[in-house]
């Protein structure tokens, strides 16, 4: 390593030998290397879920164009649309059908005691504008009263009762003053605010959330006809709808604005920023630490080199040689310990909480910044005074 | 603005002195003065110190502490900045020097402290090697013959790859004496170097410096009170109270 070092740095690698000198010194540095990398890759993970997790639903629908309120932010919030404006895009050219999609949240007490808090879709099974897992096959179930799909990925279901409905049998539970029969299974994940979902037929919905009504929908899923562009039809259908109770946006668009609308106007994605922030700054006060203690420790020898003729930018290029050599080596171990513990929190939470391609990398050039902007202030003492008032 | 001289970095040990030379004495001061403090805490240490130091002359300062030999010491050595009266070394004036002008001058001298400020995390060779590296590519990239010779001339031989904690006060004073003279020095500022040391090994450094002047020119300044290197001088600079009270050859 030493001789690695000499090669790259073209003189002795005096910063790396200064801090194996002091096995001590260099383990609590690493270790705080690593707590601040465990601290920002924790938020990031979060945020990371938190931006996942909001678009994941947003897969479900078998829709080019969504009309909905001007006061929806995201799905668990939505306000409701006119019917009409179903019938009025229908009539648009280049729509080639539309539906009403009701939504709602059930409080689902699960036999083992727990409750999973379910977002409803409430979806008209002819035109069924859900796609994906048992959805297409189940069309003529849902027709049926009370019967409803479920989110596998449910949060806090025990597997065993997953495992049971996927091999056909149903699940039945009460809720709302109704028996609910789970038929089948989709699949979605978990968010921060949903524990799952759930997809009902449009009638049964109106029977599970009585103070709705057919005529006020929250969303209009709405497909182009073969050869129109969504975005295209965005632009008719903005034209024909009166923009004071409807939005229209391609599903794309509305899943980014939702995304957009969690992150950076919800609490909850400002606190994850914030966290982020703090880690930093909890790494630069870490490694600034370290780093001037070490140039504290070693005053007098650097006093014999500036004495013998070095200057000012070897001793930087020390103290960088060292933050440099702390960075990397504490981002090792904060990685490893960051990917054992998405795994961790991701089981616990059900959260889509994982390591993406890009997030080492940006952790690790933040943590040479921080480590290097730490080194360059660690440096200032050394910048001012004669070598003979450092004895 | 003086403009910083060029200085070969590559100087071998066969640049031997022939005697002759148009060069500036190596040490020249005119009414050197200087304090510590400011405002009504400022304390003058030196005064009027006018002094010339010719090449290859092994001068040994003397006189009671807070006499201002150190700092005489300091001042003409660029350790401290020149702010009352004229030091010039080598012909280059130190008094309101750029920081570059120091650090060329600084790498033409030879430090030996009185505390022999051993990186403690280098081995004996690679704290010579500091004393090499700071003159470019060329001295570091045979700095092994280098410092080697230049400890074992100083009884180190079996020492090389010691750190400085597995080394007896007097083997660390001779290491910081290999670092100084490493690098060629024209000029060797020794404080007290023959402190930490015995007598025969005080005895071999002071004779490494008296052999260094005749055969390659190198001018030596050396505070000591240490009464059996005296008769090694070419001359003895005592002082007092920050002034110079005797200058005998």
């Amino acid at each position: 390593m030493t001789g690695i070092l000499t090669k790259m740095l073209g003189r002795l690698p005096i910063g790396w030998l200064q801090l194996l000198h002091n096995r001590m010194r260099l383990l609590a540095a690493l270790a705080g290397v690593a707590f601040a990398n465990i601290l920002i890759f924790m938020q990031l993970g979060f945020l990371g879920a938190l931006s996942v997790s909001t678009k994941l639903p947003y897969q479900l629908f078998d829709a080019d164009v969504l009309i909905y309120s001007p006061d929806t932010n995201t799905l668990g919030d939505a306000g409701t649309v006119p019917r009409q404006r179903m019938f009025q895009a229908l009539s648009t050219p280049g729509t080639g059908s539309a539906s009403l999609v009701y939504i709602g949240t059930l409080e689902w007490e699960r036999d083992d005691g727990g409750t999973s808090s379910l977002r409803v879709f409430g979806v008209d099974p002819d035109a069924l504008p859900l796609t994906g897992g048992d959805i297409a096959r189940m069309r003529d179930r849902l027709r049926l009263e009370d019967v409803a799909l479920l989110d596998s990925k449910t949060r806090g279901v025990p597997q065993a009762l997953m495992e049971s409905i996927a091999r056909g049998k149903s699940h039945a539970f009460e809720a709302a003053g109704r028996t609910i029969t789970i038929e089948g299974l989709f699949t979605v994940g978990a968010g921060f605010d949903a524990d799952g979902y759930l997809i009902v037929s449009d009638q049964t919905f109106l029977r599970l959330f009585s103070s709705r009504i057919s005529g006020a929908p929250n969303y209009i899923f709405v497909k182009t006809k073969p050869n129109v562009s969504p975005a295209a039809l965005v632009v008719r259908l903005q034209a024909q709808l009166p923009g004071i109770d409807s939005v229209v946006r391609t599903r794309e668009q509305a899943a980014t604005a939702d995304q957009s609308y969690q992150l950076t106007e919800r609490p909850i994605g400002v606190v994850f920023g914030f966290g982020v922030a703090i880690g930093i700054m909890v790494g630069i006060i870490i490694v600034y630490q370290v780093l001037s203690t070490d140039v504290a420790d070693h005053l007098s020898e650097y006093a014999t080199f500036k004495a013998i003729g070095y200057r000012q930018t070897f001793f930087l290029s020390i103290v960088f040689e060292e933050a440099i050599i702390l960075a990397l080596l504490g981002f090792v171990p904060g990685i490893a310990i960051s990917i054992g513990l998405y795994a961790g929190a991701s089981i616990a939470t059900g959260l889509p909480i994982e390591m993406d391609a890009t997030r080492p990398f940006l952790v690790l050039i933040g943590t040479i910044l921080m480590c290097v902007i730490s080194g360059a202030i660690a440096t200032r003492r050394l910048a001012a005074a004669d070598p003979a008032e450092l004895f | 603005m003086n403009a910083p001289f060029s200085y070969a970095a590559t100087r071998l040990p066969t640049d031997t002195f022939t005697g002759v030379s148009d060069d500036p004495a190596p040490i020249v001061t005119k009414r050197l003065g200087h304090s510590f403090g400011v405002g009504e805490a400022k304390k003058q240490v030196l005064f009027d110190i006018d002094l010339e130091v010719g090449r290859g002359e092994l001068t040994i300062l003397m006189g009671a502490s807070g006499s201002g030999k150190t700092t005489l010491l300091t001042l003409i050595g660029c350790l401290r900045a020149v702010e009352d009266g004229s030091a010039k070394l080598f012909g280059q004036e130190l008094a309101s020097a750029s920081e570059e002008l120091m650090v060329q001058c600084r790498r033409r001298l030879g430090f030996i402290f009185q505390a022999h400020n051993l990186h403690a995390s280098l081995t004996a060779m690679q704290n010579v090697r500091m004393g090499l590296d700071v003159h470019g590519l060329a001295a570091h990239k045979t700095w092994q013959g280098a410092a080697q010779h230049i400890l074992e001339l100083l009884g180190l031989g079996d020492h090389l790859n010691y750190l400085p904690s597995n080394l007896s006060g007097g083997q660390k004073q001779r290491v910081a004496v290999a670092r100084a003279l490493v690098g060629n020095p024209d000029i060797v500022f020794a404080d007290e170097p023959t402190a930490a040391l015995d007598k025969d090994s005080g005895y071999q450094v002071v004779a490494m410096l008296k052999r260094l002047a005749t055969v390659r020119g190198t001018t030596t300044l050396m505070v000591t009170h240490d009464n059996r290197i005296l008769e090694m001088a070419d001359r003895i600079i005592t002082m007092e109270d920050g002034r110079i009270v005797n200058d005998q050859r």
